[in-house]
């Protein structure tokens, strides 16, 4: 990155890691913390939407929409976690694969299924297979993002479905015989109670999110695990910044920073339930108001 | 193409080792779907023997660092939380990580400790081993997590049984061992059964990370990600495990469930603390 850095073998201390921790790689590395923290803020939204959908469906009237709903949550959170990560982005893939490929070559006669193999045309292949690398790179991110969405989707719809069974049924009776329609209760009265409720199981989610972002490894991605055990390890080549094997103080690395973000988010959960508490018919918000008072 | 028994008789006790069975697995076109129960249901051994060590002692060292925990002074209270902190606060996949790259990095021939009379020798090179140094993390994680549930029951111990204790003259250890230690168990106990399910379940990550499969005997996820690799299919191999693991966490159920039955026997049915299945995944 520096001038100075044009020639390796004649750097020391300080020079030699000003110039060492700048490198290309490096650098990749700093972009893949970027990358969780990019990860974290998109699929948590996702997952909110994905657990509000179920949530909904776990309330619906129609008997089909609510068992569907059932069914999403309870396979979901009874299943090991990580088969869900490993089986997902790989199944969805051969999905659209496969789906491309009845569009595309319709007149293709062989099974698709060979053997081992899964086999479609060319035409079907995802990425296209005259894809640019950051093409690959970000339909492999959309997968891991979906299989994150789907699963943690599965946590939220549970923990929103109780929070809006927790919201006093007194009210809504009340909201119904100020002749609101369902909707109507459920957007005015529901929805905006329901939050501070839900919020412990959120917050709880989000930790456990956070946690699982460095299995976006084990899915090809390069994350901050393959970063950091690639730049880790023992180097010889003279320009390759020799050194012996830092593995050890790479991991502490990544060990300071996730301890560091679920710190930071304990804090900002319990931030937000105080100030969501203003107003609310509970002790904390009790406490609150006398506070002012 | 192997008949089924053909299948069990060589994979049932694979992951053991080389040894046991078939030396190698089965590969490509020649997998048949009784190599692929036989094989991971062989992988189960390892994710019971890790399950079952990693709880069996992380509970008397939860109980430990719960009541450090619990204690007044700084000096005992705080590195508990620190250590609580730091394996609750951080993902058990990069522990993995660190210890195994932190274990490569001692010397082969293991430490010496010299003791004046004479010299203990510490074996490190097991630690790089997933059995033993996996083994260690899992220990570790699970103390962690089963010591802050530990550390929230004994502070809801009930007053009055504390009362009434001390209304009998215990003190010290006895009163620790006959109030507040099942005191403890009985109000931890069904958060503890989840604790145990999913430690079960984190173990599909030990041979996921760092530490290497030594002649291709891993767990039940190990194998299933081989039959994956191999197959290119993953709607047999990972339906298979997951059903493992769903009938693993029902014995989990029956057997923690007993001893919630005899910890709370002196308490009514309605006042008994009751199970509930709170998946809390991914550690």
């Amino acid at each position: 990155m520096f001038s100075y850095c044009a020639d390796p073998s004649v750097l020391d201390g300080w020079w030699w890691f000003s110039c060492f921790l700048t490198s290309a790689t490096h650098l990749d590395f700093y972009r893949a913390f970027g990358a969780v923290i990019a990860l974290l803020l998109v699929t948590a939204p996702a997952a909110l939407a994905m657990g509000m959908a179920g949530a909904m469906m776990l309330r619906s009237q129609i008997r089909p929409l609510s068992m569907l709903g059932r069914f999403y949550v309870n396979i979901v959170r009874g299943v090991p976690d990580i088969v869900f990560f490993l089986f997902v982005p790989i199944a969805l893939g051969q999905g659209i694969e496969y789906l491309l490929h009845l569009v595309n070559c319709p007149d293709w006669d062989q099974p698709v299924r060979q053997g081992n193999d899964f086999l479609v045309c060319r035409d079907a292949k995802m990425p296209p297979v005259d894809a640019p690398a950051w093409v690959r790179n970000l339909y492999a991110f959309a997968m891991a993002i979906l299989a994150f969405a789907l699963v943690f989707g599965a946590f939220v719809a549970n923990t929103l479905h109780g929070a809006m069974q927790a919201v006093p049924h007194a009210q809504i009776e009340t909201a119904e015989s100020y002749g609101m329609t369902r909707k109507q209760a459920f957007r005015r009265i529901v929805l905006p109670q329901m939050w501070l409720v839900a919020l412990p199981g959120l917050s709880n989610i989000w930790q456990i999110l956070i946690k699982a972002t460095p299995l976006l490894f084990l899915l090809g991605i390069q994350d901050v695990v393959y970063w950091a055990r690639e730049l880790g390890a023992q180097k010889t080549s003279l320009y390759s910044y020799p050194h012996p094997d830092w593995r050890m103080w790479y991991f502490s690395i990544l060990l300071v920073f996730y301890l560091l973000l679920t710190w930071a988010s304990e804090r900002g959960f319990s931030w937000l339930t105080r100030r969501l508490s203003h107003g609310q018919a509970t002790a904390e918000g009790e406490r609150l108001r006398r506070a002012t008072a | 193409m192997r008949t089924c028994w053909e299948s069990f008789s060589g994979y049932a006790l694979r992951a053991l080792g080389r040894g046991y069975g078939e030396r190698l697995l089965p590969r490509g076109t020649d997998i048949s779907f009784c190599d692929q129960v036989a094989l991971i249901g062989s992988g189960l051994i390892w994710n019971i023997y890790f399950a079952a060590v990693a709880i069996a002692l992380g509970f008397f060292m939860a109980t430990a660092v719960a009541l450090a925990r619990n204690s007044a002074s700084p000096w005992l209270w705080r590195p508990a939380a620190a250590f609580i902190f730091t394996f609750r606060g951080s993902p058990l996949f990069i522990q993995f990580f660190f210890f195994y790259s932190a274990f490569v990095l001692l010397p082969r021939a293991g430490i010496e400790i010299p003791l004046g009379f004479t010299t203990l020798t510490l074996q490190t090179s097991a630690l790089t081993t997933a059995q033993v140094g996996g083994l260690f993390v899992l220990i570790l994680n699970t103390t962690a997590y089963s010591a802050e549930l530990f550390y929230g029951a004994l502070k809801s111990v009930p007053k009055g049984d504390l009362e009434a204790a001390e209304a009998y003259g215990m003190s010290g250890f006895t009163k620790f061992r006959r109030v507040v230690w099942p005191n403890m168990l009985r109000l931890a106990w069904p958060s503890y059964t989840n604790e145990a399910i999913f430690l079960t379940h984190s173990t599909t990550l030990v041979f996921l990370s760092a530490f290497p499969a030594r002649q291709q005997s891993g767990e039940a996820f190990y194998y299933a990600r081989y039959f994956v690799d191999q197959t290119f299919n993953p709607f047999v191999a990972y339906p298979l495990v997951a059903a493992f693991f769903v009938a693993l966490t029902l014995a989990i159920v029956a057997i923690f469930g007993r001893i919630n039955r005899r910890l709370n026997r002196h308490l009514p049915q309605e006042r008994r603390a009751k199970f509930r299945f709170r998946p809390q995944y991914l550690r």
